[in-house]
């Protein structure tokens, strides 16, 4: 009996090291994202964390329409769903402000992670609040725009290039401004290719969430839409409604009713991958975050896809996408979530983001040398990051975002009025919400 | 030899049975005390859940609050809250939506559902399993019948559009039943009809299995036609059973969400934005709280309103 009780002792003595190392090891960060195409390339990237560590990775992906929702109900609620969000740029004002997402400036200090070597469009985006500033609150983590791709094998073909170059006076190329890109669209709309009838060009009409808004700020921006006065913030009077903006604004009306597949009243991007994927349209506009695995696809990818930047008109101008990765400030995990954002912030874990289908923000993969031969699609995402803009990033812009859905959706889906009532309305709606702000 | 029935009140009886350690515990509480031991429980739970919230969204509406704004100052605004909601054009247009959707639904289930509820209570072959089958949209979820129809009403590929189409020979991809000003808002009201019209039915077929036999035997010894026996009997019996439906379908749509939700998502523009849908989306997306706590309370004393007299018409029509 002795001799069992001293094996027993010995046996706890010896093992106890070995449980206190399983337990570090089954230390387990939740990282929350939107479920997209990234964010696989994401899970396959963390393993490496995980061996290097001893930490594992465990990931909640929600559904694009639903990933705000269902992110801001959880932050607001002080959730501990999450040690780490990659939440989108939008959201960096109110996280910043409410407390939501950990401040991030004292651990790069002392980590010497230092936001200079992230392209400065990305950190301005997605890490500052307030803009300007040096508050850093997220690392750049997914560098994203608006771009297009289209068939590259129809634009190709002789017979259609002769009848554009006949009809229009110059080749079939991809477009280079909005009226192009409508002639283009047109061109192709209701046209018979391989016996089947295909439409000019998908893009966004999304309602719920953020869709329209999306698609239409990417023709807005070309046409010099401000959202304020550059002298006097708030002061949207003018510019939200300039006569450039309403010009705009109609351009993405005349593509919607010219030249979009039947019943395309409701579209986000995967109903856009839908479109482009079964060979219906042309040209489809979409994030370059889905660009890698359409350049992969059996049908339409390879030799036969074609990639551009948003085409300009009065200025260049791209809508902003992507994320900076944040530690959510109510996680008991804090320190293990900037052990992983000072693991994802080296280079070589950029580089190794990039090749699996990540975009990365750091300059040390963006402007190594020959980076814009590396994809078909590199050297546009580069052309397009230097001409993004963003939406409002204020803590009210979910109100913001939402009066736009609903005033810019009315006139080109709906009919409603004209371009120049739903900009009048679109200002007094943001004015009265920076009324009730205290900003105005 | 015969039982003797027992003549106890069933108290008495209840009380005979009561072990006797227990019997002497309760003894000195009153029948109210033990009444309220018994109901107390229920009221504290329905104060807890309903009455409280209600009260709290009544505050909450005449404050700024922002249920995402954890660390502002919540200020007390008055009554700016529900003269906003009152004076806002787009609430009356989605209240506007709301009484297209709830007066067309209920017209096209009673008269759907009526006749239906007719002819099912007839006897004949398969009866039950007619009735089965007829049944079966009521007992879908809202959410999945709302994806279905989606799917259905696709323009391209979605069969409604091609059996419209063969009947009227206009081309299938023409015209788009969720995405077109004109025909949304019938869309809701089909794809609500289609799936509430057998619950109509359900009530009026007990309406009519209610009516005893004799009557519509004296009226076949008066010689009444069948036109004259279904005004003079058929309906004012079942009338009570259809005013019932009437009010339950009229409570339901008018908080309708979640299948006009996922058809239509409120589209396209504003056209089928209903005022739950509205209300969902001051209150959860823009987090307007105390803007929305008012439009809530606006919607709920016109449904309670709207019902109270309802029910007196109700009441008032059972006690002719």
């Amino acid at each position: 009996m002795r001799k069992l009780l001293l094996s027993t002792a010995a046996a706890v003595v010896v093992g106890a090291p070995l449980v206190g190392a399983t337990g570090a090891q089954a230390e387990t960060l939740t990282l929350c994202w939107a479920a997209w195409d990234p964010a696989n390339a994401l899970v396959e990237l963390s393993k490496d964390f995980t061996a290097q560590s001893g930490i594992d990775m465990k990931f909640e992906f929600i559904p694009w329409p639903n990933y705000t929702d269902r992110m801001q109900n959880e932050l607001n609620s002080k959730g501990k769903l999450c040690d780490l969000v990659i939440g989108d740029s939008q959201w960096i004002g109110g996280a910043a402000e409410n407390g939501h997402y950990v401040k991030l400036n004292d651990f790069f200090a002392k980590e010497g992670i230092s936001m200079d070597s992230f392209l400065p469009a990305t950190v301005y985006a997605y890490s500052t609040w307030p803009k300007g500033s040096d508050n850093y609150w997220a690392l750049p983590a997914m560098g994203d725009a608006l771009g297009w791709t289209y068939r590259k094998d129809w634009f190709a073909r002789p017979e259609l290039q002769a009848e554009f170059k006949g009809k229009y006076g110059r080749d079939l190329a991809p477009p280079k401004t909005w009226d192009e890109l409508k002639q283009v669209a047109e061109f192709f709309q209701k046209r018979e290719i391989d016996g089947k009838t295909v439409y000019g060009a998908a893009i966004f009409t999304e309602r719920g969430s953020e869709g329209i808004t999306m698609g239409v700020t990417n023709a807005l921006y070309p046409y010099d839409f401000k959202y304020e006065n550059p002298e006097k913030p708030y002061d949207m009077q003018g510019y939200v409604n300039s006569p450039d903006a309403v010009k705009g604004l109609e351009a993405y009306k005349a593509m919607y009713d010219c030249c979009t597949p039947p019943g395309y009243t409701n579209a986000y991007m995967q109903e856009n991958l839908d479109a482009f994927t079964s060979g219906q349209v042309a040209m489809m506009m979409n994030w370059f975050a889905f660009f890698p695995g359409l350049y992969k696809n059996e049908n339409v990818g390879g030799d036969k896809i074609g990639f551009f930047v948003n085409p300009e008109e009065i200025v260049k101008g791209s809508t902003l996408g992507g994320q900076g990765i944040s530690v959510v400030a109510y996680s008991d995990k804090q320190d293990a979530a900037l052990q992983y954002i000072k693991w994802f912030a080296q280079g070589d874990v950029q580089a190794k983001w990039w090749s699996l289908g990540g975009y990365s923000c750091a300059k040390s993969v963006l402007e190594a040398p020959g980076f814009a031969d590396t994809a078909p699609f590199a050297a546009d995402f580069l052309v397009a990051m230097g001409q993004v803009k963003d939406f409002w990033q204020e803590p009210a812009y979910a109100q913001l975002l939402l009066a736009m859905q609903e005033r810019v959706h009315d006139y080109v889906v709906a009919n409603k009025g004209t371009a120049k009532e739903a900009l009048d309305l679109l200002v007094g709606d943001w004015t009265e919400i920076f009324e009730d702000e205290g900003k105005l | 030899m015969t039982d003797i029935p027992d003549r106890r009140t069933v108290a008495e009886r209840v009380a005979a049975a009561t072990p006797d350690g227990l019997a002497r515990k309760v003894s000195g509480f009153s029948d109210r005390t033990i009444a309220w031991l018994f109901i107390g429980p229920t009221i504290a739970l329905l104060l807890a859940i309903n009455i409280f919230p209600l009260i709290w969204a009544v505050y909450l509406s005449f404050t700024n609050y922002a249920a995402n704004k954890l660390n502002a100052t919540v200020a007390w605004v008055g009554v700016r809250n529900y003269s906003r909601v009152l004076s806002d054009p787009d609430i009356w247009e989605r209240m506007q939506a709301t009484a297209h959707f709830v007066v067309w639904t209920i017209v096209l289930e009673v008269l759907l559902g009526f006749g239906l509820a007719l002819l099912i209570n007839r006897q004949f072959r398969g009866h039950s399993f007619w009735t089965t089958v007829v049944l079966l949209p009521m007992m879908l979820s809202p959410a999945v019948v709302g994806t279905f129809w989606k799917l259905l009403f696709q323009t391209q590929i979605g069969p409604f559009n091609y059996v419209v189409s063969f009947f009227t020979g206009i081309p299938p991809s023409s015209f788009d039943m969720v995405g077109s000003v004109a025909l949304a808002p019938w869309s809701i009201v089909i794809v609500d009809a289609w799936m509430w019209t057998p619950y109509v039915m359900l009530i009026c077929l007990a309406g009519l299995r209610s009516v005893p036999d004799y009557i519509y035997e004296a009226a076949e010894v008066d010689r009444a036609s069948s036109w004259r026996t279904f005004w003079s009997i058929t309906l004012p019996m079942v009338l009570p059973f259809l005013m019932l439906a009437v009010l339950f379908r009229a409570i339901e749509n008018f908080k309708m969400f979640d299948m006009v939700a996922l058809l239509t998502s409120g589209g396209p523009g504003s056209t089928t934005e209903l005022a739950s849908i509205t209300l969902k989306r001051e209150a959860f997306e823009k987090w307007r709280t105390g803007y929305s706590s008012a439009f809530a309370i606006i919607l709920f004393v016109t449904i309670f309103g709207a019902a109270n007299i309802y029910v007196k018409a109700l009441n008032a029509v059972k006690n002719r």
